[in-house]
């Protein structure tokens, strides 16, 4: 994206100064969450705090910390290395100002693992306009990714990141409001994972294939669209909805749809049921097995960019702890979240399970997330 | 498609901006809105779980972006 883009939004944003409406800050609150996420011989548990207090009326501050536990012995794992356990924390740090008519946010995220750091800064504004109807939300995020590797002390690569962000929200009628959200991204140094190999053809191996290096091209720039909608139907529920595409340099294309219900039971309920599908085309340089070492400028085996598609059902259930308040507490929530993720690929084979090379079982795998959290409002 | 895409956004901004101009009035008044500020119809009603539903796709999905997650490592080899 050229800067002249993010100047010419900030100035339209400001020539609509004269239908703005008042901004008020987020609500403060506290939440206490574990997850848990257990599918394709990886689980990786944790918890993550999110706190959110103001500092006068124009000032909120806002901080989560955030753990992953994992424990992999993932199909890419076993098929050329040994399992492993890892810790990864995050600690993120915001701060969300009222200036005027708009609101500003800024912020810094930072996230450790033994071989792997990634430190992203951020900055937005919002701003409300044609009398609340809308509101426009602009944001850029500038990250740099340190990559290590635990066999090698002396091995460090860096990336960097750009992130610009667009955001529409849109109230309809009455009853309805929808979201337009642009995402674009740019990556540029080592994108590789330094574990990760790709498989080729060797009819001198006992197996058939050896395994060799991924190699990544080092830039990669993608674009996201997504359009999101919720619906009034009565007082206790609501139906929402959304899409979104993406495509970006790597030669990936994908789409993702997802449909929901929330519905309040006896007023300290709420149940929230949804169903989401996405599928993905695989990038240029990928294939599950290729014909012999060094087949091209740029190899990839890698899951994530292979062809292949995903389904959702998640189920939310809230309960209403503190309808009346308790202490400095103005309202609680007990959370519970189930979700089923079910892969399928097209182009990733199943190689542990043997057969003839190249013709191996079509790999897929359920994934289970649970989620359970308190969230105190006050 | 990445210029593309934005080029419309920008468009569709710039028309919104310049309506706001003209002298729009909102169509939906602020005591219509009743519906729209009940807790069913709220976006952001779970940030922190959002947040990490967020991170588990972008960890194994090709695509990211538009969907209000941030960075981050994934543990997801």
């Amino acid at each position: 994206m050229r800067p002249g883009y993010l100047t010419s939004l900030l100035l339209l944003t400001g020539l609509a100064a004269g239908s703005l409406h008042a901004q008020v800050l987020p609500e403060e609150r506290a939440d206490i969450l574990y997850h848990s996420y257990d599918g394709g011989g990886v689980k990786i548990t944790g918890p993550s705090f999110l706190a959110r207090a103001n500092v006068g009326d124009k000032v909120s501050l806002s901080s989560n910390y955030y753990v992953d536990s994992i424990s992999s012995a993932s199909i890419d794992v076993l098929s050329y290395a040994s399992p492993y356990d890892e810790e990864r924390k995050e600690l993120s740090l915001g701060a969300d100002f009222i200036v005027g008519e708009a609101v500003v946010s800024a912020g810094y995220t930072n996230s450790d693992e033994n071989d792997f750091e990634a430190r992203t800064a951020y900055l937005g504004i919002s701003q409300e306009i044609f009398g609340g109807l809308t509101t426009v939300k602009l944001g850029f995020a500038k990250g740099k990714d340190t990559v290590g590797q635990v066999t090698d002390p002396l091995f460090s690569e860096d990336a960097d990141r750009r992130i610009y962000r667009l955001g529409v929200s849109q109230v309809m009628t009455k009853n309805l409001v929808v979201n337009f959200d642009f995402e674009g991204v740019s990556d540029e140094g080592y994108l590789n994972n330094p574990y990760r190999q790709v498989r080729f053809l060797d009819p001198m191996d006992a197996r058939g294939y050896r395994f060799q290096q991924e190699v990544y091209p080092n830039t990669r720039s993608s674009s996201a669209l997504a359009v999101t909608g919720r619906y009034f139907v009565d007082i206790n529920s609501a139906v929402y909805g959304g899409a979104r595409v993406y495509d970006d340099t790597w030669g990936i294309n994908a789409w993702n749809a997802q449909a929901g219900y929330t519905y309040r039971w006896r007023d300290r309920w709420l149940f929230d049921l949804s169903f989401r599908h996405y599928d993905q085309s695989a990038a240029d340089f990928y294939s599950d097995l290729f014909p012999f070492q060094d087949a091209q400028n740029f190899l990839g085996r890698d899951k994530e960019i292979s062809t292949y598609t995903t389904q959702t059902v998640k189920l939310d259930i809230t309960y209403e702890l503190l309808p009346n308040g308790w202490g400095i507490a103005e309202r609680g929530t007990a959370n519970l979240s189930l979700a089923r993720i079910m892969f399928d690929y097209d182009d990733f084979r199943d190689i542990l399970t043997g057969g003839a090379v190249g013709d191996e079982p079509l790999y897929s795998f359920d994934a289970d997330v649970l989620q359970f959290y308190l969230s105190f409002w006050f | 498609m990445f210029t593309v895409l934005f080029r419309i956004i920008l468009l569709v901004v710039t028309v919104g901006a310049l309506a706001g101009c003209a002298g729009l009035e909102p169509w939906v008044k602020p005591y219509e809105r009743a519906n729209l500020a009940t807790e069913v119809m709220k976006f952001d009603r779970n940030p922190v779980s959002d947040a990490y539903l967020n991170h588990v796709y972008e960890a194994r999905e090709g695509a990211r972006g538009a969907s209000g997650s941030s960075g981050g490592g994934c543990g997801c080899n």
